[in-house]
């Protein structure tokens, strides 16, 4: 019976040599097919082979016409730039109808792909050796931890010298880490914006306010006739109370400068520190003040229950007057009065949020956008990021609309609609002060967490200012 | 041949006949009754919620709940067009995710059925030593969380693994890209399912070959078969219950696996399931409400299906696996 047991063994054991070879075996031809494709051919040829035909059907009508503008970026026919990013259809659309004379021209495939989960894979991405070509973040803070890890490539000097030519130089701070300048930003969103209704303004006889004063002299007199001047809304699921912490950069910015502002989120000027009491104090005499807010709701305390969606509401029905919202707030007016116009002459506009003090902080914008990431310095890559920090992709892509670039390069007529070309002029201002969002540069525990939470407080349960901001600082991580 | 003489003794245990029985009598009584109905009725709500909120046009589904559709009946199958032939969103339409789910799952479901088998045979039925330590290895691969292995499962996908100088598994990387030679096929795909398939199905299918009668083996080993032809003849047609009840956990849990699918192919359409569709037809600007149930009713189709078709199997499969260790 051993003596059985024993064979069998042997027979296993022969059996599991086979296998290991025919293991090994595999494993050899996929070594073969890795070796091939680094000869630049098979595998290679077969993933770029619809590139070819599509290059090959331009080649046909337009080669020389149209292509002028690409001339820099030419020579890298057939190959192909992966881009990750979190923007999703139907944006998806708008991008590749906007680089698609680009792509006929250069022969270069961008293979896009959008996910809603872009913050989490694109970490597993770069640590797991898969990282793509080109992603677009929005958040310098990601930028900066992703670079702390290793895996962005420091941008070529054609994309340097267009951002330097073209953007406001803080845009260029957010995509520099230490030194290195890594990032070209892309779309860029306005957040220092007040909604208002032009139909109400001229009943009330008031002209859109163009200073902090004169602001707050229209909230007055609509107060008087009767009407809260201002609504608001912080409620957002799980991110409520982030409008509450736009409100509190606005006014840091404007009323303490970007020096401050920087400070502010580096963590060196605390939330408890005389600068940012003080811009509490003003919040508290503009959103928090009883005769101001909240129009169309109630109380001061509604504008933690309201849902940032429905906050604009009233002003179509003349119950409240203006609401400080982002550029993007464009795409809800839809939803609580179809047809609603957005023009000057309209149903409901914006006006740029005044500065307070020209010799704090001129022209002061508070804003976010996309940074077009590296992960690879092949020559196509390079041609894909000097294309989209150009002023051709931001014009061919803000024509399409519901899009707007902080490039000046892109003429302010290209934007059809007017809000767009409104945010347009602020953002590509080279006298303005421009900040990207405080709460998305801080660390998430503060910017994504006790900020919102204790700004939530301070409206909901009228919190003491004092207890909210030490609460802030205390979630600082330490280090 | 002999073998064949013996699939006619009734192997089935008699006790598995009772277990239903035993439960239809306790369960036959009116209150039981009322009960079981009741419940399903509530579990069924949500779904039902789904499937109206997919059948009502965009402006109503996104404004009111799916309840005031009663009192205002407006329904539409323009959800239903647009998911399959392509809209605004995804102009693609839905059919091409559909396709790789397909691709996906299907492999997905044979590949560790087809190792796991006979691997649970071999552990059963061929004794060596280290069996049981084998076996109870494998067991004990289930307390890993497959999230816990997605990155270093990447890394060896993309990077190669070794260890110290002896290559494990090679660098596949293309030259100068960022790209495996796996980039933009199934491959990475079917590999981690089966992988993170392996240990509860050579667990379950284990259990179960375990269960069939030692006598069998013995005649079939006496009258000259080959461990290939009695795990042919005999293991593979007796074990069909189990089989098809992994079958059906498998491929169910591949067909709504949305991680481990983007983490190892990635969301472009000519490799991400159905579920990344479900996922990306929302939009930038957030909830399509409409399009998600509609596509989310799609999607549920074939998992219908394939539990329907296997269903008989299926409470035996799970019975006959958990009995006994």
């Amino acid at each position: 019976m051993t003596a059985m047991k024993r064979r069998r063994g042997a027979a296993l054991l022969a059996g599991g040599i086979a296998a290991t070879m025919l293991l090994a075996a595999c494993g050899g031809s996929s070594d073969e097919a890795a070796s091939d494709s680094a000869g630049g051919d098979t595998a290679a040829e077969e993933t770029t082979e619809t590139t070819e035909t599509t290059e090959d059907a331009g080649a046909g009508d337009a080669v020389a016409a149209g292509c002028e503008a690409y001339a820099d970026m030419m020579g890298n026919e057939g190959s192909t730039v992966t881009l990750f990013t979190s923007i999703l259809p139907p944006e998806q659309q708008l991008f590749e109808q906007a680089w698609a004379d680009f792509e006929s021209c250069t022969g270069i495939d961008i293979v896009y792909e959008g996910s809603d989960q872009f913050e989490a894979q694109l970490p597993t991405r770069i640590a797991g050796g898969n990282a793509p070509d080109i992603a677009f973040i929005p958040q310098p803070g990601l930028l900066a931890k992703l670079v702390e890890s290793g895996g962005p490539v420091a941008a070529p000097a054609s994309v340097s010298a267009n951002v330097d030519s073209y953007w406001n130089p803080a845009w260029k701070a957010y995509g520099t880490v230490g030194d290195t300048f890594y990032a070209a930003p892309l779309g860029s969103n306005m957040k220092s914006f007040v909604w208002y209704s032009p139909k109400y303004f001229a009943e009330w006889g008031i002209e859109v306010p163009t200073t902090w004063d004169e602001m707050f002299a229209a909230a007055d007199a609509i107060a008087a006739a009767g009407v809260k001047p201002f609504c608001g809304g912080i409620e957002s699921g799980g991110a409520t109370g982030w409008p509450a912490t736009d409100w509190l950069e606005q006014i840091v910015l404007r009323t303490q400068g970007g020096e401050v502002y920087d400070k502010w989120v580096a963590g060196e000027v605390k939330f408890d520190s005389p600068e940012i009491k003080g811009a509490m104090d003003v919040l508290q005499g503009w959103m928090k003040n009883p005769d101001y807010a909240n129009g169309g709701f109630g109380d001061v305390q509604t504008i933690a229950t309201t849902a940032f969606q429905d906050a604009g509401g009233p002003i179509l029905n003349g119950e409240c007057a203006m609401l400080q919202q982002a550029s993007f707030y464009a795409n809800f007016w839809e939803n609580f009065q179809p047809g609603t116009t957005i023009a000057e002459d309209g149903d409901v506009f914006a006006f740029y949020l005044p500065e307070v003090d020209a010799a704090v902080a001129p022209n002061p914008v508070v804003g976010g956008g996309e940074f077009v990431t590296a992960f690879a310095d092949r020559p196509e890559v390079q041609a894909v990021q000097t294309y989209l920090s150009s002023p051709e992709f931001a014009t061919s892509k803000a024509a399409l609309g519901t899009w707007v670039s902080a490039n000046s390069g892109v003429p302010l007529d290209t934007y059809a609609n007017p809000i767009d070309r409104l945010s347009a002029e602020f953002l590509t201002n080279p006298d303005g002060t421009f900040r990207f969002d405080a709460s998305d540069l801080m660390p998430a525990a503060v910017g994504a967490g006790a900020e919102w939470t204790e700004m939530t407080a301070w409206f909901a349960e009228d919190k003491p200012t004092d207890e909210v901001l030490k609460a802030i600082d205390a979630a600082w991580p330490a280090s | 041949m002999s073998v064949e003489a013996h699939e006619v003794i009734p192997i089935p245990m008699p006790r598995e006949e009772s277990i239903p029985q035993a439960a239809r009598r306790k369960l036959s009584s009116p209150w039981a009754s009322g009960l079981v109905i009741f419940i399903t009725l509530l579990w069924t709500i949500p779904t039902f919620g789904l499937l109206v909120t997919s059948l009502r046009p965009k402006d109503q589904a996104q404004s009111s709940g799916w309840w005031t559709a009663f009192t205002d009946p407006v329904f539409t199958l323009s959800n239903y067009a647009e998911v399959l032939t392509g809209g605004q969103t995804i102009p693609g339409g839905i059919t091409p995710y559909f396709f790789n789910s397909f691709a996906i799952a299907l492999p997905a479901a044979i590949f560790p059925l087809v190792v796991a088998t006979m691997a649970a045979y071999a552990l059963a039925w061929i004794p060596f030593r280290g069996a049981t330590f084998v076996f109870f290895g494998i067991f004990a691969l289930q307390v890993i969380p497959l999230q816990m292995s997605l990155l270093p499962l990447l890394q060896m996908f993309n990077l190669g693994w070794s260890i110290g100088p002896i290559p494990i598994f090679p660098d596949l990387n293309q030259a100068g890209s960022n790209q495996s030679i796996f980039y933009g096929t199934y491959i990475p795909l079917w590999i981690a399912h089966t992988m993170f398939a392996l240990p509860l199905a050579i667990f379950l299918l284990h259990n179960f070959i375990r269960q069939l009668p030692r006598e069998l083996f013995e005649a079939a080993r006496v009258d000259g078969a080959s461990h290939f032809l009695i795990f042919r003849k005999l293991v593979l047609p007796l074990t069909v219950p189990a089989i098809a009840s992994f079958a059906i956990f498998q491929f169910l849990w591949v067909w709504n696996d949305l991680l481990v699918a983007l983490t190892f192919a990635g969301g472009t359409p000519d490799v991400a399931p159905i579920t990344a569709y479900l996922a990306n037809i929302k939009g930038t600007y957030g909830a399509q409400l409409h399009l998600i149930t509609a596509g989310a009713f799609i999607a549920i189709v074939v998992p219908l299906i394939v539990f329907f078709s296997l269903q008989r199997f299926f409470v035996r499969g799970l019975l006959a696996g958990s009995v006994k260790g």
